[in-house]
Protein backbone atom coordinates (compact mmCIF):
# COMPACT_ATOMS: atom_id res chain seq x y z
CA UNK A 1 0.00 0.00 0.00
CA UNK A 2 1.01 3.43 -0.71
CA UNK A 3 1.29 5.98 1.92
CA UNK A 4 0.30 9.17 1.92
CA UNK A 5 3.38 11.52 1.90
CA UNK A 6 2.01 15.15 2.97
CA UNK A 7 3.98 18.23 2.84
CA UNK A 8 3.68 19.39 5.71
CA UNK A 9 3.65 16.98 8.97
CA UNK A 10 3.05 19.58 12.18
CA UNK A 11 3.39 18.16 15.55
CA UNK A 12 1.31 19.97 17.67
CA UNK A 13 -1.88 21.54 17.45
CA UNK A 14 -1.10 24.54 19.53
CA UNK A 15 -1.33 28.51 17.96
CA UNK A 16 1.76 27.97 16.44
CA UNK A 17 0.94 24.37 14.53
CA UNK A 18 -2.88 26.09 14.18
CA UNK A 19 -0.97 28.61 12.05
CA UNK A 20 1.12 26.83 9.93
CA UNK A 21 -1.75 24.73 9.12
CA UNK A 22 -3.49 27.44 8.25
CA UNK A 23 -0.78 28.70 5.96
CA UNK A 24 0.06 25.79 4.29
CA UNK A 25 -3.57 25.49 3.69
CA UNK A 26 -4.16 28.59 2.22
CA UNK A 27 -0.71 27.68 -0.13
CA UNK A 28 -2.60 24.42 -1.32
CA UNK A 29 0.15 21.94 0.48
CA UNK A 30 -1.20 19.10 2.25
CA UNK A 31 -1.14 19.34 5.69
CA UNK A 32 -1.51 16.30 8.76
CA UNK A 33 -1.65 17.97 12.39
CA UNK A 34 -0.24 15.56 14.80
CA UNK A 35 -1.56 15.96 18.44
CA UNK A 36 -1.15 14.22 21.28
CA UNK A 37 -3.95 14.95 23.69
CA UNK A 38 -5.86 18.25 22.92
CA UNK A 39 -5.95 21.00 20.27
CA UNK A 40 -4.80 24.41 21.49
CA UNK A 41 -2.04 23.44 23.54
CA UNK A 42 -1.52 25.80 26.77
CA UNK A 43 -3.61 28.42 25.79
CA UNK A 44 -6.75 25.90 26.74
CA UNK A 45 -5.57 26.10 30.18
CA UNK A 46 -5.75 30.25 30.38
CA UNK A 47 -8.58 31.61 31.98
CA UNK A 48 -7.95 34.99 29.83
CA UNK A 49 -6.47 36.19 26.54
CA UNK A 50 -6.21 39.72 26.36
CA UNK A 51 -3.07 40.64 24.69
CA UNK A 52 -3.77 38.86 21.45
CA UNK A 53 -4.79 41.55 18.93
CA UNK A 54 -8.64 40.85 18.10
CA UNK A 55 -9.56 39.05 21.17
CA UNK A 56 -13.19 39.56 22.32
CA UNK A 57 -13.18 41.58 25.69
CA UNK A 58 -12.81 38.62 28.46
CA UNK A 59 -11.67 36.11 25.67
CA UNK A 60 -11.09 32.55 27.28
CA UNK A 61 -8.29 30.54 25.82
CA UNK A 62 -10.76 27.66 25.00
CA UNK A 63 -12.93 29.79 23.19
CA UNK A 64 -9.83 31.44 20.85
CA UNK A 65 -8.66 28.28 20.21
CA UNK A 66 -12.09 26.80 18.87
CA UNK A 67 -12.15 29.34 16.17
CA UNK A 68 -8.37 28.96 15.23
CA UNK A 69 -9.43 25.22 14.75
CA UNK A 70 -12.30 26.03 13.20
CA UNK A 71 -10.41 28.30 10.51
CA UNK A 72 -7.72 25.84 10.56
CA UNK A 73 -10.41 23.16 9.00
CA UNK A 74 -11.80 25.24 6.44
CA UNK A 75 -8.21 25.54 5.00
CA UNK A 76 -7.94 21.86 4.33
CA UNK A 77 -5.72 20.71 6.84
CA UNK A 78 -6.28 17.13 8.42
CA UNK A 79 -5.74 16.28 12.04
CA UNK A 80 -5.11 13.03 13.92
CA UNK A 81 -4.31 12.38 17.89
CA UNK A 82 -1.12 10.62 18.01
CA UNK A 83 1.73 10.74 20.27
CA UNK A 84 5.06 11.58 17.89
CA UNK A 85 7.49 8.75 19.56
CA UNK A 86 10.21 8.84 17.01
CA UNK A 87 11.43 11.33 14.72
CA UNK A 88 13.35 10.37 11.31
CA UNK A 89 14.29 13.75 10.33
CA UNK A 90 17.75 13.36 7.86
CA UNK A 91 15.76 12.18 4.64
CA UNK A 92 13.93 13.66 1.58
CA UNK A 93 11.04 11.97 3.23
CA UNK A 94 10.83 12.71 6.50
CA UNK A 95 9.29 9.66 9.16
CA UNK A 96 7.65 10.18 12.26
CA UNK A 97 6.37 7.17 14.00
CA UNK A 98 3.36 7.51 16.44
CA UNK A 99 1.83 5.25 19.30
CA UNK A 100 -0.91 4.51 16.40
CA UNK A 101 0.87 4.31 13.19
CA UNK A 102 4.08 6.02 10.97
CA UNK A 103 3.26 9.39 9.16
CA UNK A 104 5.71 10.43 5.96
CA UNK A 105 6.32 14.47 4.92
CA UNK A 106 8.15 16.02 2.88
CA UNK A 107 8.70 18.77 5.71
CA UNK A 108 8.43 18.72 9.27
CA UNK A 109 7.56 21.94 11.50
CA UNK A 110 8.15 21.01 15.36
CA UNK A 111 5.30 23.14 17.04
CA UNK A 112 5.66 20.52 20.36
CA UNK A 113 5.25 23.17 22.87
CA UNK A 114 6.19 23.14 26.35
CA UNK A 115 4.30 22.40 29.49
CA UNK A 116 4.47 24.14 32.99
CA UNK A 117 7.63 23.98 34.93
CA UNK A 118 6.97 22.19 38.81
CA UNK A 119 7.89 24.19 41.83
CA UNK A 120 10.42 21.87 42.77
CA UNK A 121 10.11 21.18 46.80
CA UNK A 122 9.85 17.66 48.63
CA UNK A 123 6.16 17.04 48.17
CA UNK A 124 5.06 18.57 45.91
CA UNK A 125 5.25 15.58 43.14
CA UNK A 126 2.55 13.49 45.51
CA UNK A 127 0.05 16.62 45.89
CA UNK A 128 -0.78 17.09 42.57
CA UNK A 129 -4.47 17.76 41.96
CA UNK A 130 -4.76 17.31 46.03
CA UNK A 131 -4.23 21.06 46.19
CA UNK A 132 -0.82 21.96 44.17
CA UNK A 133 -1.93 22.89 40.15
CA UNK A 134 -0.92 24.52 37.20
CA UNK A 135 -4.05 25.08 36.08
CA UNK A 136 -6.26 27.80 37.16
CA UNK A 137 -9.48 27.02 35.20
CA UNK A 138 -9.04 23.28 35.64
CA UNK A 139 -9.01 23.45 39.83
CA UNK A 140 -9.88 27.03 40.73
CA UNK A 141 -13.33 26.42 42.17
CA UNK A 142 -12.31 23.67 44.01
CA UNK A 143 -11.17 26.54 46.48
CA UNK A 144 -13.85 28.41 46.93
CA UNK A 145 -13.51 30.55 49.83
CA UNK A 146 -10.60 28.76 50.75
CA UNK A 147 -7.24 29.95 50.78
CA UNK A 148 -4.87 29.89 47.33
CA UNK A 149 -1.47 30.41 46.98
CA UNK A 150 0.46 31.44 43.84
CA UNK A 151 4.08 31.04 43.21
CA UNK A 152 6.06 32.95 40.26
CA UNK A 153 5.99 36.50 39.40
CA UNK A 154 5.64 36.41 35.67
CA UNK A 155 2.85 37.43 33.33
CA UNK A 156 1.17 34.04 33.98
CA UNK A 157 1.48 34.07 37.75
CA UNK A 158 0.02 37.33 37.90
CA UNK A 159 -2.91 36.70 35.68
CA UNK A 160 -3.74 33.70 37.38
CA UNK A 161 -3.61 35.36 40.23
CA UNK A 162 -5.79 37.69 39.69
CA UNK A 163 -7.98 35.05 38.38
CA UNK A 164 -8.15 32.99 41.00
CA UNK A 165 -9.89 35.60 43.36
CA UNK A 166 -13.04 34.93 41.59
CA UNK A 167 -12.40 31.23 44.18
CA UNK A 168 -10.39 32.40 47.13
CA UNK A 169 -11.09 34.25 49.82
CA UNK A 170 -7.43 35.86 49.77
CA UNK A 171 -4.50 34.71 47.29
CA UNK A 172 -1.08 35.27 47.96
CA UNK A 173 1.67 35.78 45.26
CA UNK A 174 4.67 34.06 46.66
CA UNK A 175 7.39 35.52 44.41
CA UNK A 176 11.42 34.64 44.93
CA UNK A 177 12.16 38.65 44.05
CA UNK A 178 10.96 41.63 45.67
CA UNK A 179 9.51 43.11 42.50
CA UNK A 180 7.42 41.33 39.93
CA UNK A 181 8.41 40.67 36.48
CA UNK A 182 4.70 41.03 35.00
CA UNK A 183 4.30 43.94 32.11
CA UNK A 184 2.68 46.92 34.30
CA UNK A 185 -1.27 46.54 33.43
CA UNK A 186 -1.12 42.80 34.67
CA UNK A 187 0.93 44.09 37.87
CA UNK A 188 -1.32 47.31 38.12
CA UNK A 189 -4.68 44.82 38.26
CA UNK A 190 -3.18 42.67 40.86
CA UNK A 191 -2.13 45.40 43.07
CA UNK A 192 -5.39 47.27 42.68
CA UNK A 193 -7.18 43.55 44.06
CA UNK A 194 -7.84 43.63 47.60
CA UNK A 195 -7.98 39.88 47.47
CA UNK A 196 -4.35 39.76 46.46
CA UNK A 197 -1.33 39.78 49.53
CA UNK A 198 2.56 39.25 48.46
CA UNK A 199 5.17 37.53 49.89
CA UNK A 200 8.24 38.76 48.48
CA UNK A 201 11.93 37.34 48.36
CA UNK A 202 10.25 33.96 49.55
CA UNK A 203 10.39 30.11 47.65
CA UNK A 204 8.67 27.51 48.91
CA UNK A 205 10.70 24.39 50.22
CA UNK A 206 8.18 21.49 51.08
CA UNK A 207 4.88 20.46 50.54
CA UNK A 208 3.00 17.76 52.70
CA UNK A 209 -0.46 16.51 53.68
CA UNK A 210 -1.89 13.07 54.28
CA UNK A 211 -4.26 12.72 50.68
CA UNK A 212 -4.54 16.37 50.73
CA UNK A 213 -2.18 19.47 50.96
CA UNK A 214 -2.18 20.69 54.56
CA UNK A 215 0.77 22.25 55.00
CA UNK A 216 3.76 24.33 52.88
CA UNK A 217 7.05 25.38 53.99
CA UNK A 218 7.98 29.44 52.92
CA UNK A 219 11.65 30.20 53.02
CA UNK A 220 12.37 34.07 52.90
CA UNK A 221 15.60 33.89 50.52
CA UNK A 222 17.02 37.37 52.01
CA UNK A 223 17.13 36.21 55.59
CA UNK A 224 17.32 32.46 55.83
CA UNK A 225 14.06 32.26 57.61
CA UNK A 226 11.33 29.87 57.23
CA UNK A 227 7.48 30.27 57.38
CA UNK A 228 4.93 27.05 58.09
CA UNK A 229 1.74 28.08 56.68
CA UNK A 230 -0.69 25.12 57.62
CA UNK A 231 -4.51 24.99 56.74
CA UNK A 232 -7.30 26.56 58.70
CA UNK A 233 -8.45 23.69 60.64
CA UNK A 234 -12.24 24.58 59.35
CA UNK A 235 -10.97 24.54 55.18
CA UNK A 236 -8.76 21.72 56.36
CA UNK A 237 -7.30 22.53 52.89
CA UNK A 238 -5.56 25.01 50.51
CA UNK A 239 -4.61 25.76 47.03
CA UNK A 240 -1.10 26.12 45.89
CA UNK A 241 -0.86 26.82 42.01
CA UNK A 242 2.73 26.80 40.29
CA UNK A 243 3.51 29.43 37.25
CA UNK A 244 7.12 29.01 37.39
CA UNK A 245 8.31 28.77 33.54
CA UNK A 246 7.58 26.34 31.18
CA UNK A 247 9.80 22.88 30.18
CA UNK A 248 10.35 22.63 26.40
CA UNK A 249 9.10 19.55 25.02
CA UNK A 250 11.97 18.79 22.92
CA UNK A 251 12.95 15.00 24.65
CA UNK A 252 12.16 13.23 21.03
CA UNK A 253 14.87 15.57 19.17
CA UNK A 254 17.93 15.07 21.23
CA UNK A 255 21.10 15.03 19.36
CA UNK A 256 18.98 15.63 15.95
CA UNK A 257 18.20 19.13 16.58
CA UNK A 258 20.26 22.17 17.75
CA UNK A 259 19.20 23.29 21.07
CA UNK A 260 20.00 25.33 24.12
CA UNK A 261 18.47 24.92 27.19
CA UNK A 262 15.75 22.04 25.40
CA UNK A 263 14.68 24.72 23.43
CA UNK A 264 15.45 24.42 19.58
CA UNK A 265 18.09 27.29 18.07
CA UNK A 266 16.27 28.39 14.61
CA UNK A 267 17.32 31.41 12.12
CA UNK A 268 14.87 34.25 11.59
CA UNK A 269 13.06 31.94 8.95
CA UNK A 270 12.43 28.84 11.74
CA UNK A 271 14.52 26.77 9.80
CA UNK A 272 16.11 23.98 12.06
CA UNK A 273 19.84 22.59 11.45
CA UNK A 274 18.29 19.97 9.42
CA UNK A 275 16.75 21.07 5.88
CA UNK A 276 13.12 21.05 5.31
CA UNK A 277 12.67 20.70 9.52
CA UNK A 278 11.55 24.02 10.88
CA UNK A 279 10.18 25.10 14.43
CA UNK A 280 7.55 27.07 15.73
CA UNK A 281 6.04 28.52 19.18
CA UNK A 282 7.49 28.03 22.30
CA UNK A 283 9.49 24.86 21.67
CA UNK A 284 12.05 27.52 20.10
CA UNK A 285 14.77 29.82 21.39
CA UNK A 286 13.45 33.33 21.97
CA UNK A 287 12.72 36.22 24.06
CA UNK A 288 9.21 36.61 24.13
CA UNK A 289 6.32 33.33 24.52
CA UNK A 290 3.07 34.07 23.30
CA UNK A 291 -0.09 33.40 21.50
CA UNK A 292 0.38 36.10 18.95
CA UNK A 293 4.22 35.09 18.62
CA UNK A 294 3.31 31.37 18.17
CA UNK A 295 1.25 32.32 15.41
CA UNK A 296 3.77 34.48 13.84
CA UNK A 297 6.26 31.62 13.70
CA UNK A 298 3.78 29.38 12.43
CA UNK A 299 3.20 30.98 9.37
CA UNK A 300 6.73 31.49 8.61
CA UNK A 301 7.44 28.37 8.97
CA UNK A 302 4.74 27.03 7.04
CA UNK A 303 5.87 29.07 4.08
CA UNK A 304 9.14 28.41 4.53
CA UNK A 305 8.27 24.87 4.08
CA UNK A 306 6.57 25.63 1.12
CA UNK A 307 9.42 27.57 -0.53
CA UNK A 308 11.77 24.45 0.35
CA UNK A 309 8.96 22.06 -1.24
CA UNK A 310 9.39 24.24 -4.56
CA UNK A 311 12.55 24.53 -4.65
CA UNK A 312 13.70 20.65 -3.94
CA UNK A 313 10.93 18.41 -4.53
CA UNK A 314 9.17 19.72 -7.34
CA UNK A 315 12.92 20.60 -9.04
CA UNK A 316 15.15 17.72 -7.95
CA UNK A 317 12.56 15.34 -7.96
CA UNK A 318 10.35 14.30 -10.49
CA UNK A 319 8.56 11.37 -8.95
CA UNK A 320 7.59 12.95 -5.61
CA UNK A 321 5.88 16.19 -7.82
CA UNK A 322 4.24 13.52 -10.12
CA UNK A 323 2.89 12.67 -6.33
CA UNK A 324 2.32 16.10 -5.32
CA UNK A 325 0.25 16.63 -7.99
CA UNK A 326 -1.88 13.53 -7.55
CA UNK A 327 -2.42 14.46 -4.07
CA UNK A 328 -3.86 17.79 -4.98
CA UNK A 329 -5.75 17.01 -7.12
CA UNK B 1 -23.09 6.54 31.91
CA UNK B 2 -24.33 7.43 34.86
CA UNK B 3 -24.59 11.34 35.24
CA UNK B 4 -23.98 11.68 38.96
CA UNK B 5 -24.84 14.24 41.25
CA UNK B 6 -23.94 15.21 45.06
CA UNK B 7 -27.48 13.39 46.03
CA UNK B 8 -26.84 10.07 44.16
CA UNK B 9 -23.32 9.09 44.43
CA UNK B 10 -23.88 7.50 47.95
CA UNK B 11 -26.09 5.00 46.11
CA UNK B 12 -24.97 4.88 42.85
CA UNK B 13 -20.90 4.67 43.34
CA UNK B 14 -20.08 3.78 47.47
CA UNK B 15 -23.44 1.07 47.74
CA UNK B 16 -22.73 -0.41 44.51
CA UNK B 17 -22.22 -3.77 43.47
CA UNK B 18 -19.12 -4.17 41.29
CA UNK B 19 -16.41 -2.08 40.18
CA UNK B 20 -17.76 1.53 39.02
CA UNK B 21 -15.56 3.94 36.77
CA UNK B 22 -15.77 7.11 37.84
CA UNK B 23 -14.65 10.31 35.12
CA UNK B 24 -14.26 13.39 37.64
CA UNK B 25 -14.55 16.73 35.37
CA UNK B 26 -15.63 20.16 35.54
CA UNK B 27 -17.72 23.00 33.26
CA UNK B 28 -13.94 24.94 33.24
CA UNK B 29 -11.83 21.76 32.56
CA UNK B 30 -10.66 21.42 28.54
CA UNK B 31 -8.31 18.27 29.11
CA UNK B 32 -11.72 16.83 30.46
CA UNK B 33 -13.35 17.56 27.43
CA UNK B 34 -10.80 16.17 25.80
CA UNK B 35 -11.18 12.97 27.29
CA UNK B 36 -15.08 12.99 27.20
CA UNK B 37 -14.78 10.90 23.50
CA UNK B 38 -12.13 8.29 25.07
CA UNK B 39 -14.19 7.39 28.37
CA UNK B 40 -17.50 6.91 26.14
CA UNK B 41 -15.38 4.58 23.99
CA UNK B 42 -14.10 2.82 27.37
CA UNK B 43 -17.92 2.60 28.25
CA UNK B 44 -18.66 0.93 24.98
CA UNK B 45 -16.20 -1.45 25.23
CA UNK B 46 -16.30 -2.34 28.85
CA UNK B 47 -20.03 -1.34 29.84
CA UNK B 48 -20.69 -4.64 29.94
CA UNK B 49 -18.76 -5.67 33.28
CA UNK B 50 -18.04 -2.33 35.06
CA UNK B 51 -20.76 0.73 35.51
CA UNK B 52 -19.49 3.82 33.97
CA UNK B 53 -20.68 7.24 35.47
CA UNK B 54 -19.27 10.85 35.55
CA UNK B 55 -19.67 13.63 38.22
CA UNK B 56 -19.44 17.38 37.28
CA UNK B 57 -17.51 18.94 40.49
CA UNK B 58 -19.07 22.52 39.56
CA UNK B 59 -21.59 21.05 41.23
CA UNK B 60 -20.58 18.89 43.78
CA UNK B 61 -17.35 20.54 44.99
CA UNK B 62 -17.72 19.47 48.59
CA UNK B 63 -18.27 15.82 47.56
CA UNK B 64 -14.99 16.27 45.39
CA UNK B 65 -13.28 17.41 48.33
CA UNK B 66 -14.17 14.52 50.79
CA UNK B 67 -12.77 12.24 47.95
CA UNK B 68 -9.66 13.74 48.18
CA UNK B 69 -10.18 14.91 44.31
CA UNK B 70 -9.06 19.17 44.60
CA UNK B 71 -7.82 18.84 40.76
CA UNK B 72 -8.56 17.99 37.39
CA UNK B 73 -8.82 15.36 35.32
CA UNK B 74 -9.45 12.62 37.92
CA UNK B 75 -10.60 8.92 36.42
CA UNK B 76 -10.58 6.74 39.19
CA UNK B 77 -12.57 2.94 40.14
CA UNK B 78 -14.74 2.84 42.89
CA UNK B 79 -15.22 -0.90 44.57
CA UNK B 80 -17.08 -1.72 47.68
CA UNK B 81 -17.57 2.00 49.04
CA UNK B 82 -13.86 2.75 48.56
CA UNK B 83 -11.58 4.53 45.59
CA UNK B 84 -9.47 1.59 44.90
CA UNK B 85 -7.15 2.83 42.26
CA UNK B 86 -6.94 6.74 40.45
CA UNK B 87 -5.36 8.27 37.66
CA UNK B 88 -4.81 12.61 37.98
CA UNK B 89 -4.03 15.04 35.50
CA UNK B 90 -1.24 14.14 33.33
CA UNK B 91 -1.41 10.57 34.22
CA UNK B 92 -4.80 10.17 32.79
CA UNK B 93 -3.50 9.27 29.47
CA UNK B 94 -5.74 6.74 27.11
CA UNK B 95 -3.21 3.87 27.56
CA UNK B 96 -3.20 4.35 31.44
CA UNK B 97 -7.11 4.81 31.42
CA UNK B 98 -7.40 1.36 29.55
CA UNK B 99 -5.31 -0.31 31.54
CA UNK B 100 -6.66 1.05 34.59
CA UNK B 101 -10.11 -0.45 33.68
CA UNK B 102 -8.31 -3.72 32.48
CA UNK B 103 -6.61 -4.47 35.70
CA UNK B 104 -10.34 -4.03 37.92
CA UNK B 105 -12.50 -5.81 35.18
Amino acid sequence: MNQKIYDVLIIGAGPAGLSAALYAGRSRLSALIIEKEKDGGQIVITAEIDNYPGSLPHESGPSLVARMVEQTKRFGAEKVFDTVVEAHLKDDIKRLVGKKGEYLGRTVIVATGAHPRPIGCPGEADLIGKGVSYCATCDGDFFQDLEIFVVGGGDTAVEEAVYLTKFGRKVTIIHRRDELRAVKSIQEKAFANPKIRFMWDSVVTALEGDGVLEAMTVKNVKTGEETVIRADEEDGTFGVFGFVGLIPESSLFTDLLTMRNGYLITDDNMHTNIPGVFAAGDIREKSLRQVITAAADGAIAAMEANTYIEGTCLVNEPAASAEKERVHS
Amino acid sequence: MIDLTKETFEAEVLQATGPVFVDFYSDGCEPCKALEPFVKEMHAQYGDKMTFAGLNTTKARRLAISQKVLGLPVMAIYKNGEKVEELVKEDCTHENIQAMIKRHL
